[in-house]
């Protein structure tokens, strides 16, 4: 027989249950991020322990960085020709194409140029990273390093985190540049745009502050991309539910749908601090 | 008997609801080749895991040299972890780096050594380990099994640590080589004097070069001690575990087990008391053995017992049961024959032995070596036991085949 207060505690359930799984989600996406930031600040700091790791990090700059640009020049080109294209059809409407030149480099400097070269990167190098790690884990190699008392974070992490802070800015750099050419490409040679006007607007407009701000974002989205793909990779064999072949796999995925949301989100933060 | 270099003090893991190491007492002392055996899923691998740091115990300590491993410093922890090394039971090696880099990894990372100088240590261990030169520029995913555990081997061994956990170092290889790493395990203790915590399944060859064996069963060690004391251990749970175990034939040389040729002999000495039929054992020694592995390798050495072991079947067919009785002798227990059909047909199997190629010095030509290979026979009276026995077939031997090193320019 169920009393009063039995239904009572039920009702009362199934109210706060929801309650119970958000909040649960979320504690635990908060201590992930935690456990984010200490294992950067763990890597961070056996970057600097002797001796530097300089070969290593040469690879992953000749891995991250110079093995990207193909894909950044093609991605860059496009997404200027695109900003041409569509800046040119709005502003026309107002009369103002001759702006055009500025649109496109203030958006590309500021916004697109760190947050596409970043998601590009997640592409190529994020994916290997973590399943690199990742297999390395599952395969006891990771374990083969401690036992040899090589620390595995400063061999396998600290590189990466190096090589990319490298990486990030010249990458980003590039696309900029691109980016630029391709707007060009579309609004003056397709559409007949003045190109003194173009490029005078673009020297009159662009600040070394906007230079700076699309500088520090793309610091920080390297941060983030390296430190999240090796940790995903790091830690396979934690995941729940996921084993071997399947954890990587697992990791790998979790690695870019992750960094992707925390490059735009972070995007967004650093954008209201820097204005 | 010197302290214990690692002792476990009722160590317990839990896998989540099972447990998997439970209330396990285990002691290795320093200098010894200490084997654990036991079933697969057992409990062995992560074992040898609490010893070296990758897990940590949910209950109980691990000690080295008398000091809790959780209550020593980080300093003390490093110290103790660049004394040892491991060899995991895939390997674990380095997917992405080839055979060499592989091997000269924990030189480049943790010692100062020059480049060249790290070369020739690493070359040198890749000749030890009987590997090829070609397959130094190799991935590990590009070379067979069996030599990708020679190169985990040679891993292992470079940095030349003090105490060396091996985890199933001889499954997957074929017999012979599976001898000639238990060989180079045991020789290289000999020479370096390592400590040396081994897991395996290679029973009753492992026997051979163990001082001190323990077996796990249930997550707790039911028996450890020395391999002698095993034999001689009344626990009938040991008993049935070693029976199990090692009731397959020795598969590189066809030769019975020891505990087979153990128990007619003892059956048949009872038939000698009580009936007074007498037959002869004869007992077969390899001399130089060591020499043997130095000069021209573990695998020759192997080759030779087995070489013998055929030679055995045919001269003596089904009247004989033989069987290793430690690495070098094979003991041959004759029932029903006659002592002087044994002495004909050992006189037989001299001559033969001799042809063998194996013992042409013509086929050693660029190592200079003597060895030789003794047989002594005697014979199981009335109140005799097997202890006299053994021991009046050992001192009983004599020469039967050998090699000479003969000096090149010399003639024979």
């Amino acid at each position: 027989m169920q009393t009063g207060t039995d239904y009572m505690a039920q009702a009362t359930n199934a109210v706060i249950a929801p309650f119970n799984w958000l909040g649960g989600l979320f504690v635990a996406f908060i201590r992930e991020l935690g456990a984010i930031a200490i294992f950067f600040t763990h890597a961070f700091c056996l970057i600097f322990s002797l001796p530097l790791q300089v070969n290593k990090t040469i690879q992953q700059i000749f891995f991250i960085g110079a093995k990207s640009i193909l894909i950044i020049l093609l991605v860059g080109l496009f997404t200027g020709m695109v900003l041409g294209l569509q800046g040119y059809y709005t502003l026309v409407k107002f009369g103002s194409e001759g702006v055009l030149g500025a649109a496109v480099a203030l958006s590309l400097i500021r916004e697109l140029g760190p947050v596409m070269t970043a998601i590009m990167i997640i592409a190529r190098a994020g994916s290997s990273m973590a399943a690199e790690i990742g297999i390395m884990r599952i395969s006891e190699q990771i374990d083969a390093l401690d036992t040899m008392d090589i620390n595995p974070i400063r061999f396998l992490v600290s590189p990466r985190i190096v090589a990319s802070l490298i990486s990030f800015p010249l990458l980003t750099a590039i696309f900029n540049v691109i980016g630029i050419i391709g707007g060009y490409l579309s609004g003056v040679c397709l559409l007949g745009i003045n190109s003194g006007i173009y490029f005078y607007r673009i020297e009159s407009n662009v600040l070394m502050q906007d230079i700076s701000g699309g500088f520090v974002k793309s610091l920080v989205f390297g941060i983030i991309v390296s430190t999240i793909c090796c940790y995903q990779g790091y830690f396979t064999h934690m995941r729940p539910g996921g084993f071997g072949a399947k954890g990587v796999s697992l990791a790998t995925t979790s690695a870019v749908v992750l960094s992707c949301v925390l490059v735009l989100i972070v995007d967004y933060v650093l954008t209201s601090f820097l204005l | 008997m010197t302290a214990p270099l690692i002792e476990l003090k009722n160590v317990t893991k839990r896998f989540g609801n099972h447990t998997v190491l439970d209330r396990l007492n285990l002691t290795v002392f320093e200098g010894d080749i200490t084997t654990i055996i036991g079933k697969s899923g057992g409990g062995k691998s992560v074992l040898l895991k609490h010893i070296i740091g990758l897990l940590r115990p949910d209950e109980g300590d691990i000690l080295i040299n008398n000091k809790p491993f959780k209550e020593m410093t980080r300093k003390e922890q490093t110290q103790f972890k660049r004394q040892t090394s491991y060899m995991f039971q895939n390997n674990a090696l380095f997917d992405s780096l080839t055979v060499f880099e592989n091997i000269a990894l924990p030189l480049r990372e943790k010692t100062r050594m020059r480049e060249d100088a790290i070369k020739s240590k690493v070359m040198a261990k890749i000749d030890q380990m009987e590997l090829s030169h070609e397959v130094i520029h190799k991935y590990p995913s590009q070379i067979s099994g069996g030599m990708q555990k020679r190169v985990a081997l040679a891993r292992a061994l470079i940095t030349e640590p003090k105490i060396i956990f091996f985890d199933e170092p001889t499954t997957g290889l074929d017999p012979l080589r599976k001898n000639a790493v238990l060989g180079m395990i045991s020789h290289y203790q000999k020479k370096i004097g390592f400590t040396a915590l081994l897991v395996s399944h290679d029973i009753p060859d492992v026997f051979f070069i163990s001082n001190r064996v323990a077996i796990i069963d249930n997550g707790r060690i039911i028996f450890q001690g020395k391999p002698i004391e095993l034999e001689q251990s009344e626990n009938p749970v040991v008993h049935d575990f070693i029976r199990g175990q090692i009731n397959l034939k020795d598969d590189l040389t066809g030769l019975n087990t020891k505990q087979e040729v153990m128990d007619l002999l003892i059956q048949e000495m009872d038939r000698a008391n009580r009936l007074q039929a007498n037959f002869p054992v004869i007992m077969f020694t390899i001399d130089n053995m060591t020499q043997i592995n130095k000069h021209v390798g573990y695998i020759t050495a192997q080759r030779i017992v087995q070489c013998l072991s055929t030679l055995l079947k045919e001269h003596f067919g089904a009247a004989g049961t033989s069987a290793r009785f430690s690495q070098n002798e094979i003991l041959m227990v004759l029932p029903h024959t006659d002592i002087k059909e044994a002495e004909k047909d050992l006189n037989e199997l001299a001559v033969d032995l001799q042809k063998q190629e194996i013992f042409q010095a013509k086929s050693y030509p660029k190592a200079c070596l003597s060895f030789s290979v003794s047989a002594g026979l005697s014979e199981a009276k009335q109140g005799t036991d097997t202890d006299s026995l053994i021991g009046q077939a050992l001192s009983n031997q004599k020469i039967i085949a050998h090699v000479e090193c003969i000096k090149q320019g010399e003639t024979a």
